[in-house]
């Protein structure tokens, strides 16, 4: 992938890149926990101008019942990108691409998910991309696992989710809608960050092992700082007002 | 032995590391403990829990329960018990050990729809809980109001030896069944007290994180007796 031709600079000899952001820095994140009444637990992410609501349901009743597993609780993801979220309005039926992105994001919450506690159950998380601008999947996850906790279903550990990649033959973190269109490579990575271990890795684009090593380095430290504003999130919701005795 | 002060964890965060049992909501990862919920830890006597903060209701042998009948096949009915598991409700804990399906009418004692305070017999995740109603403070509830709250709060509402739940219970002259599932029935014949004693519910469950609740309690109970 050598990337779309473009007017726009992706890096200036500043090396500053087109948003304004230096390359190592990550887009400004906000996350709101416990947005949503009806849901057991919800979050509300803002990932640069990313805007997603995630509400989980569980555990409860499988429906269809075939799908119950006896040993296990099973785990439904739904990634969905409204029609008014991109430029062109999006059909709202789920394309090949949410359908991918919705199996990765289960797959990559599946080993931080302590299942086993709800054999014959199943947690729904639904995950409403309002609007889109480049790394849905990483900001999706990412509020996906607070949403989780939200709800109380037991986790060995958060999963933060944060990209790296190429552009204008640069390594730089975070890549924005313009950086993955026009840009070498895209390296979203999903990170479980007292574990230490990456629960989604996927590449699109062309790296030498080098660059490769690079990115994944910097990407877990954006995976870093986004697990703190999680931490935070949970916090704000659960210990602001008060102490218990 | 010493006991830490408790402490407020998410899931993923470290508790202690060192020789300590792993019990509620912990997980030991390598020498580390580690909480698998948002709540407040406790490490004690050599082993470290979680209290939550959130979550729903899991049963637990021996917990009374609130539940709704949604309900019957031939021998048992299902009871919703606001849990992920529907309560089991065999005919013969009803009707005695001379069941018969076609003779006795299920219906006749136990409708769609109806409360009931049950207690969880058996429950190991393999199977439905299953519940009785037969026992001293069980069995189908006729009056009073039904009040949802969170499970987690629920001990909150009891107090340390009961304390809360016995003065919303002697200064609003009502009788509350609570549920460890998180349903209160709320009873009295003065309308007054019930109005009164569902507001001090209302506020424990929006104010449990505050300490001195008790006091916080009383004033408002106290305010508008008048």
């Amino acid at each position: 992938m050598g990337g779309r031709d473009t007017d726009i600079v992706l890096l200036d000899e500043n090396g500053i890149r087109c948003d304004g952001r230096k390359v190592n820095e990550t887009r400004k994140v906000t996350i709101k926990a416990g947005v949503l009444k009806n849901a057991n637990g919800s979050a509300y992410i803002e990932f640069g101008d990313n805007k997603i609501l995630v509400g989980v349901y569980g555990p409860r009743d499988v429906h269809p019942k075939h799908m119950s597993d006896t040993d296990t609780g099973i785990l439904r993801c739904r990634y969905h990108m409204a029609p008014f979220s991109v430029g062109e309005r999006k059909n709202p039926a789920p394309s090949r691409r949410e359908v991918e992105i919705s199996k990765v994001i289960k797959e990559a919450l599946e080993p931080a998910v302590m299942l086993k506690e709800f054999p014959r159950t199943a947690v729904d998380v639904y995950m409403e991309v309002l609007q889109a601008d480049g790394g849905t999947r990483c900001a999706a996850l990412t509020g996906a696992s607070v949403a989780l906790a939200d709800a109380g279903i037991p986790m060995r550990d958060l999963v933060a989710g944060c990209a790296a990649g190429k552009a204008a033959d640069a390594v730089i973190l975070d890549v924005n809608n313009e950086e993955d269109q026009a840009g070498q490579a895209d390296l979203p990575i999903g990170y479980m960050p007292n574990l230490k271990k990456i629960t989604l890795l996927q590449l699109d684009g062309i790296l030498t092992p080098e660059e490769y090593k690079q990115c994944i380095e910097i990407g877990i430290d954006g995976c870093n700082q986004v697990y703190e504003i999680q931490k935070k999130a949970l916090q704000d919701k659960f210990f602001a007002n008060g102490e218990k005795q | 032995m010493s006991s830490e002060r408790k402490r407020h964890v998410i899931p993923g965060e470290v508790i202690t590391s060192g020789p300590y049992r792993a019990e509620q909501n912990t997980v030991q990862v390598g020498e580390n403990i580690v909480s698998t919920i948002v709540g407040l830890s406790d490490v004690h006597d050599g082993s470290v829990r979680v209290i939550p903060l959130t979550g729903g209701y899991v049963p637990k042998d021996d917990d009374l329960v609130i539940g709704k009948i949604v309900s019957h096949s031939s021998l048992s009915w299902t009871a919703d018990i606001n849990s992920c598991y529907v309560g089991m409700l065999p005919a013969s804990d009803v009707f005695g050990r001379d069941y018969s399906s076609s003779s006795d009418d299920m219906t006749a004692k136990l409708a769609k729809g109806d409360l009931i305070a049950a207690r969880i017999v058996n429950f190991d995740k393999t199977r439905d809980p299953l519940i009785t109603i037969s026992g001293r403070e069980l069995g189908k509830i006729d009056s009073g109001e039904l009040v949802k709250i969170s499970p987690n709060k629920v001990p909150r509402l009891i107090g340390k030896r009961g304390s809360m739940i016995q003065m919303i219970e002697s200064s609003t002259n009502s009788q509350v069944t609570i549920g460890q599932n998180g349903l209160l029935v709320v009873s009295s014949d003065d309308p007054n007290g019930l109005l009164k004693a569902i507001q001090a519910i209302e506020l424990i469950e929006e104010q449990a994180h505050v300490a001195n609740l008790t006091d916080q309690v009383k004033e408002m109970l106290e305010s508008k007796s008048e």
